[in-house]
């Protein structure tokens, strides 16, 4: 018996698998719910049995289910069970399953830890593919940890299967887990260079995935990436990549100056669309990216716009969307070149389709412009009326206004025009957009004065209609647009034709029913018309009028004291004692208007957003010191009105009225008026020079807009904007008659209309008005592009954890990167790498010594046709032997593959300074590719180059005078061509380049931004600068040194030297020799004594320089010292050869055991904070430079970083080798600058003040 | 990253859900639905785009969806993803299920939507594009499917577990072969315009 129903209820639950299941529901289309819950009570059953395979079934019938919509979490366990089975079939199934049910929060994911651990080295690779797949779903952070180190064995599986998915899953490991990154980093980029296409491009993939949220920390990358995108085919991975390019080159002009020339060659062969869609939105990223006065600037973005053309005018509705989309980018920065296709845009807002019509309108804000902004307008109104109810119209709606409004109204040439766009607009139904309206209608009435009038008599109706606003329903957000008429009409209530009828109808019983706020600004503006009624009525004789006024207010403000809302019943009742108090006056006949109308005198003035940081801190107020307890909450004016329209977006909030107290407003009037004096902000009737602006900072400044229109119009009633079309067309007809006429006063009166506006133009992108700081990449702004992590980023989000400098690992790329190795392999000494020797056999050594040991065979073959290629070109240069053809190739395909580069740097023992090598490529890479906004740069260098006797110096300088050339094929032989006679003398440049840029970049990345940004647009460059100082110097040679701490290890210091042959004659057998103390050692290789000189790896033909570099080990670093030291060499003529010496002294300074260590603010303030720090200062006199040279001095030559940067005042940071922390505050004022200065050891502080100051008293 | 993949058809029946970033069943269904609604409302000839709704994901998230039949697939990806390269991806899933189903239909989707993960598995890994090759996935998508079937003929317990090898239509019982037949029949026709839109899309 017992045994029959065992049977029976397997043979029932056999009939049932995942197909039967679906076949069930499909059948029970009325009791779906019901049928559904006995098949999962089956489930339940079935789950309980100990039969793996009806376990198995069970569980992917959980999986279905699911999909539908049921929580099958409670079945967590037996999914694990089934995960683990033995069997494929089934631990397929139980995987699937996890990774659609499982999350963070699901507590039995511990428990499949070391199951997954078993899939994973499982000798089946389909067992560890389901396994990897499964876990990219719910891998935990516990996972990921537990994990890292099995998949980053997988990543080197024997089977490309494995390992692309074990490089994809690192990706969700890294998010998980931010520790791996570093370790992984260098295998992941291995991976760049698999040779199965599917790893590489899994690679590409999470590389790409990282850097678009950290894409600083992937520049480095930047070659070998260059190099994937020249090589590769799969347009995947092109695709990626180029993704990629367009993230980093904000960061690094150079690299898109590089990257132009392919990304064209691929527009023009690809003849996948989605590639070259991708290339075309890289190119517009890179010129974006560019400052403009490029010589084939244009011409790239000409390419550019007409292949986004062709794509518009595809039939394809999904091309023209993309292209669209990419002109909306190319629109920031070149709106010219997309005006020219006007027709077409406007063409496409008939389309059919809603996403392009939304497109085309992101487009036509950047097409409008004093001629046609009306036209454009029109063809928009009639769409919002086409367009009845939808998201659409809504859509519509902001971008009329946006046009309109933006950069500060500039092409608004007829602002009653404008008011009666915006009345016409407060008549759509249902719209979201009310306050938006609102706070136009108030923007422009309180901006524009000579609209008031105007603005007041259409307000008055709208007040007077207010029924037809409101409507029936009390959800319409279009009431929003009464608060403004209300305020305009009480603020204005001067211009007002028939006050007693406006005030008549602000009471009106009906109001009670609006918004609060609405009510509260109705009560408070019926008293300023009220005051305006007693004031008009002062003269006369007969008080009626005003007695008048006062009853009615007294009769109607009753309702408000009752009003539930707090702001509405406090002003009403406030308002009825005054009026009440004032009936009282008026009946014993006193004159009381004029003190009525005190209690709303003066004029309000709209505050620029920024205006409040912009106030200059009084001299000996120190804002960050507490004079109280923290006050609990500080009530800033510029708060109020976001409380207000509080649902407003970001980007509307333009300047508009802020609800300052009297007081307030009083005090700023006053300084106000101090300023509009000399105020280049303030508008005034004439013509102001923006530029005034660059040398008067942090001032107040309150822009006014005053508008007087030409041909003031008239019209009665509600208006029609189309009159104002033709009317405007008349006037426009009218002043061009003028303007025939008289010329001069023609000129005059545009000044006073029109050409005052557009001054504004340009001052209102600074400041003035938001809606242009949302496009982000300006050409103004270049640096804004950058993300500024600190601020922007939401805390939560998990790339956060993930922005880990990986520079520093290139070095490690060799290395086991797991813990038990925090030391670097034992370091000597090391030549760089480029040797110049004209022996040809010293070149073949060269060649094998430095032919990376990986290098495979694609390596080989793009050195070739390197070669080939350079070859071509230097048959025109037949002065050139062949050989040097082969060094550069040699030197260029080394530098175009760090990896193998820091391989061999890793086998010869990296010497510290080059923990930033990769860094140094990429400067040495991109620096093949001038760009004209880095001539600076450039520049910088060559000055700072230290053997002025080189002929070399100038070819940094010489290179911008290069034919400007349309045609960027010229462009780029003629590049060729000169990089070929010059390649081999500024191969030494370029070392100093490198130093240099690296210690710029430092910078840079340390969060330097802000004074990066001031150095970019408005201030002047920086001079140049150099740390390489004099060591000593001969007939014969010169030798200049740097001297950098190693990070690694705290007790290490590199010296630098650059060896330059300054005589006739072949120097060789160089030693280099130092007098050791007890407190520094010069590292000498094992077993040789502490006397014994170190013979410098190279030597020296007439005329040529190079560098080598010598590790010093110190005890203590807190005192700076000098050593004593040696050079002997040979001087060889053809006929004699001659021993030679020179002495010099190496100076250790303290500033060379800092090392230039980003700090964020808030770590920064914690670090203060922690009181452990010994505080010291020093007072600069007579500092005659810009502030932010002073920075980039002390950040160049003390190794500082900035942390942040207010005005002028900057806090900067840096740490010893042996971790001590060094903090700086930087203050100045006039030619005096204080630094007070806290570091956790005081001697070490006291010695690198020291050297701050004299580094200023040298300049 | 493509953050979510849907397949579902002309009524908004959900056939395959896939979701790289957890949301709770409730949640899967709303987006489902959001998804469907903003979807079927858009005619047959207007771009493949949308800007991504309320639930998934913000501004950055776009959807990207392909129409056969009568069925809808649709990604919802963050700007990383090239829109014209998912639309190619997508085109290879489909062909990849026309492929391993032998001319998809619906149905196939309906009854066998463990397969359908298992195939784009090895497509999409964790919201990342693993594989795009169509060869290489069926390839893959066959081994698997291959040891399976010699894992299951080799239990006892075939009919109950076969449901993850392709061809079980073999394994299935007459009557139910006849029913499974019978529906095929019945949306032949819808069967047909899928193809067809297959061989004209590609």
């Amino acid at each position: 018996m017992a045994l029959k129903i065992v049977k029976g209820s397997i043979d029932r639950m056999f009939d049932k698998n995942l197909q039967d299941l679906v076949r069930g529901i499909r059948n029970h289309k009325e009791d779906e719910a019901k049928y559904i819950s006995t098949c999962i009570d089956e489930i339940k059953q079935e789950l309980k049995q100990d039969n793996i395979a009806v376990k198995a079934n069970a569980v992917c019938k959980l999986t279905y289910l699911q999909m539908l919509g049921y929580d099958v979490s409670w079945a967590a366990f037996n999914i694990v069970e089934v995960m683990s089975s033995s069997k494929f079939t089934y631990k397929r199934i139980g995987y699937l399953a996890a990774s659609q049910c499982f999350h963070e929060s699901t507590d039995v994911i511990m428990l499949t830890t070391n199951q997954i651990r078993k899939d994973l080295s499982s000798p089946n690779q389909y067992d560890t593919g389901v396994a990897l797949t499964g876990l990219s779903c719910f891998v935990t952070p516990d996972l990921a940890r537990d994990l890292a180190n099995d998949i980053m064995t997988l990543m080197s599986h024997t089977k490309p299967y494995i390992r692309k998915k074990a490089v994809l899953i690192m990706y969700k490991v890294f998010l998980k887990y931010p520790e791996s990154l570093r370790p992984a980093f260098p295998r992941l980029k291995e991976k760049l260079e698999d040779p199965d296409p599917g790893v590489q491009s899994a690679a590409v993939n999470v590389i790409c995935e990282l850097a678009r949220r950290n894409p600083k920390n992937y520049l480095s990358l930047a070659p070998l990436f260059f190099k994937l995108m020249t090589s590769s085919t799969n347009n995947w991975v092109l695709i990626k990549i180029i993704k990629l390019f367009g993230a980093l080159t904000p960061l690094e002009p150079r690299l898109g100056k590089k990257l132009i020339e392919p990304l064209t060659n691929l527009i023009h062969s690809t003849s996948a669309m989605s590639l070259l869609y991708e290339c075309v939105n890289t190119v517009i990223a890179v010129l974006i990216s560019l400052s403009s006065g490029m010589p084939n600037h244009s011409a790239s973005i000409q390419l550019c716009v007409q292949k986004l053309r062709i794509l518009i005018e595809d039939s394809d509705q999904n091309l023209k969307y993309l292209g669209l989309l990419a002109m909306s980018k190319i629109l920031k920065t070149h709106p010219k070149s997309v005006q020219s296709h006007k027709d077409l845009i406007l063409q496409c807002l008939d389309d059919k389709d809603e996403s392009i019509r939304l497109r085309a309108l992101d487009l036509l804000y950047g097409m409008v412009s004093k001629k046609n902004l009306m036209e454009i307008v029109k063809k928009l109104m009639l769409h919002v009326d086409k367009a009845e109810g939808t998201t659409y119209r809504d859509e519509l709606l902001t971008k009329i206004i946006d046009i309109c409004s933006q950069s500060n109204y500039q092409y608004i040439t007829n602002f009653e025009w404008y008011i009666s766009i915006l009345v016409e607009l407060t008549r759509l139904e249902g719209t979201r957009h009310g306050h938006l309206i609102a706070s136009q209608m108030l923007d422009v009435a309180i901006r524009v004065k000579a609209i008031r009038v105007f603005a007041v008599a259409q307000m008055a109706t709208l007040l007077d209609n207010a029924h037809l606003l409101t409507g029936n329903t009390q959800r319409n957000g279009i009431c929003e647009v009464l608060y403004a008429a209300a305020w305009i009409c009480g603020e204005f209530s001067e211009h007002l034709e028939n006050p007693m009828q406006t005030l008549e109808a602000m009471l009106r019983p009906k109001v009670a029913t609006l918004p609060g706020h609405i009510q509260a600004v109705y009560v408070q503006n019926s008293a300023k018309l009220f005051a305006t009624v007693l004031k008009s009525q002062e003269g006369d004789t007969d008080s009626t009028a005003a007695q008048e006024a006062s009853q009615l207010m007294i009769d109607r403000l009753p309702l408000f004291v009752q009003s539930a809302n707090l702001e509405v019943q406090e002003r009403a009742s406030c308002i009825l004692q005054l009026v009440k108090y004032i009936q009282k006056l008026q009946q014993k006949d006193v004159e009381v208007a004029e003190e009525v109308c005190a209690l709303f005198a003066g004029e309000l003035n709209p505050v620029a957003p920024k205006a409040q940081k912009k106030v200059p801190v009084p001299e000996g107020l120190d804002l960050d010191a507490w004079i109280n307890e923290p006050p609990s909450e500080s009530e800033s004016e510029d708060e109020q009105p976001k409380a207000i329209f509080s649902k407003e977006e970001p980007k509307h909030s333009r300047p508009r009225h802020t609800e300052v107290d009297e007081k307030e407003l009083a005090r700023r009037r006053e300084a106000r008026k101090q300023e509009q004096a000399n105020n280049p902000f303030y508008i005034k009737a004439s013509p102001s020079s923006q530029k005034v602006y660059q040398e008067a900072p942090g001032v107040e400044h309150i822009p006014v807009v005053q508008i007087d229109l030409s041909v003031p119009l008239k019209v009665p009633g509600l208006p029609m904007s189309d009159q104002y079309v033709k009317l405007e067309e008349e006037r426009r007809q009218k002043a061009r008659a003028e303007k025939k006429k008289k010329e001069k006063k023609k000129k005059k009166e545009k000044r006073s209309g029109r050409g005052k506006k557009h001054d504004s133009g340009p001052e209102s992108e600074e400041d003035i008005a938001p809606a242009h700081m949302v496009d982000i990449v300006t050409e103004e702004m270049p640096e804004n592009a950058l993300p500024s992590d600190d601020d922007e980023r939401d805390p939560s989000d998990p790339h956060k954890a993930l922005d880990i400098d990986l520079d520093n690992l290139v070095e490690s790329a060799g290395r086991r990167p797991l813990a038990d190795n925090e030391k670097l392999p034992v370091r000597s000494h090391r030549a760089v790498e480029i040797q110049k020797s004209p022996v040809e056999d010293g070149e073949r050594e060269n060649a094998t010594s430095e032919e990376p040991k990986k290098s495979s065979k694609e390596k080989k073959e793009k050195k070739d046709k390197d070669r080939d290629r350079k070859k071509s070109k230097e048959e025109k240069k037949k002065k050139k032997h062949k050989t040097e053809g082969k060094k550069e190739d040699l030197l260029g395909s080394q530098m175009d593959e760090p990896v193998v580069q820091s391989d061999e740097t890793n086998e010869v023992a990296a010497p510290p300074a080059s923990t930033s090598a990769e860094v140094s490529d990429l400067d040495f890479w991109l620096s093949n590719a001038p760009v004209p906004s880095n001539t600076q740069e450039v520049a910088t260098v060559a000055a700072a180059a230290p053997a002025p006797g080189a002929p070399s110096v100038t070819a940094p300088d010489s290179e911008p005078d290069e034919p400007k050339d349309t045609e960027i094929e010229e462009l780029k032989s003629s590049k060729h061509k000169k990089k070929k006679q010059k390649k081999e003398k500024e191969d030494k440049e370029k070392k100093k380049k490198k130093k240099h840029h690296h210690h710029h970049h430092h910078s840079d990345g340390g969060g330097e931004e802000s004074v990066q940004n001031g150095t970019m647009e408005e201030e002047e460059p920086l001079p140049p600068m150099s740390n390489y100082c004099l060591l000593a110097e001969n007939n014969y040679i010169k030798m200049v040194s740097d001297i950098q701490g190693n990070l690694q290890d705290g007790s290490q210091v590199v010296v630098s030297v650059i060896f330059e042959n300054k005589c006739d004659s072949f120097l060789k057998s160089m030693e280099f020799n130092v007098m050791d103390s007890l407190n520094s050692k010069l590292q000498r290789p094992d077993g040789s004594s502490p006397h014994d000189g170190l013979v410098v790896p190279f030597q020296l033909p007439p005329g040529v320089s190079n560098e080598a570099r010598f590790v010093f080990t110190v005890q203590s670093i807190v005192m700076p010292q000098k050593l004593k030291g040696t050079l002997t060499f040979i001087v060889k003529n053809e006929d004699s050869s001659t021993h030679e010496k020179l002495d010099f002294k190496l100076h250790f300074t303290c500033t060379s055991y800092l090392i230039t260590t980003p700090c964020y603010s808030d770590a920064f303030a914690k670090l203060l904070e922690s009181g452990d720090l010994k505080s010291s200062s020093i007072r600069l006199e007579g500092v005659n430079m810009p502030f932010h040279h002073l920075l980039a001095r002390i950040c160049f030559h003390h190794h500082f970083s900035v942390v942040e940067r207010i005005d002028s005042c900057a806090s900067m940071y840096s740490r010893s080798i042996q971790g001590h922390h060094v903090c700086l505050l930087v203050k100045t004022s006039g030619q005096t600058v204080t630094i007070d200065a806290k570091c956790d050891e005081p001697t070490l502080l006291g010695n690198v003040l020291d050297e701050i100051k004299q580094t200023f008293s040298q300049c | 990253m493509i953050k979510a993949i849907l397949i579902f058809n002309n009524h908004g029946k959900p056939r395959l859900s896939k979701f790289y970033e957890h949301y709770n069943e409730d949640i899967e269904q709303q987006i489902i639905r959001e998804t469907f609604h903003l979807v079927s409302k858009r005619d047959e000839n207007v771009c493949n785009f949308l800007e991504g709704g309320m639930l998934i994901g913000g501004s950055d998230y776009k959807l990207i969806y392909r129409h056969y039949a009568t069925l809808y697939f649709v990604f919802c990806v963050d700007s990383s993803e090239s829109e014209l390269g998912i639309l190619d991806l997508i085109q290879v899933f489909v062909e990849t299920l026309d492929k391993c189903f032998e001319n998809v239909c619906e149905l196939d989707l309906i009854f066998h939507v463990d397969k359908v993960h298992h195939i784009l598995a090895e497509m999409v890994m964790g919201g990342m594009v693993l594989e795009t090759n169509m060869n290489e996935i069926i390839t893959q998508v066959d081994t698997q499917n291959k040891m399976e079937k010699s894992e299951v003929c080799a239990g006892r317990y075939c009919r109950s577990t076969c449901s993850c090898c392709i061809s079980c239509k073999e394994h299935e019982p007459p009557g139910n072969a006849q029913k499974h037949q019978h529906w095929r029949h019945k949306h032949k026709s819808a069967k047909f315009t899928f193809l067809q839109i297959v061989a004209a899309r590609s």
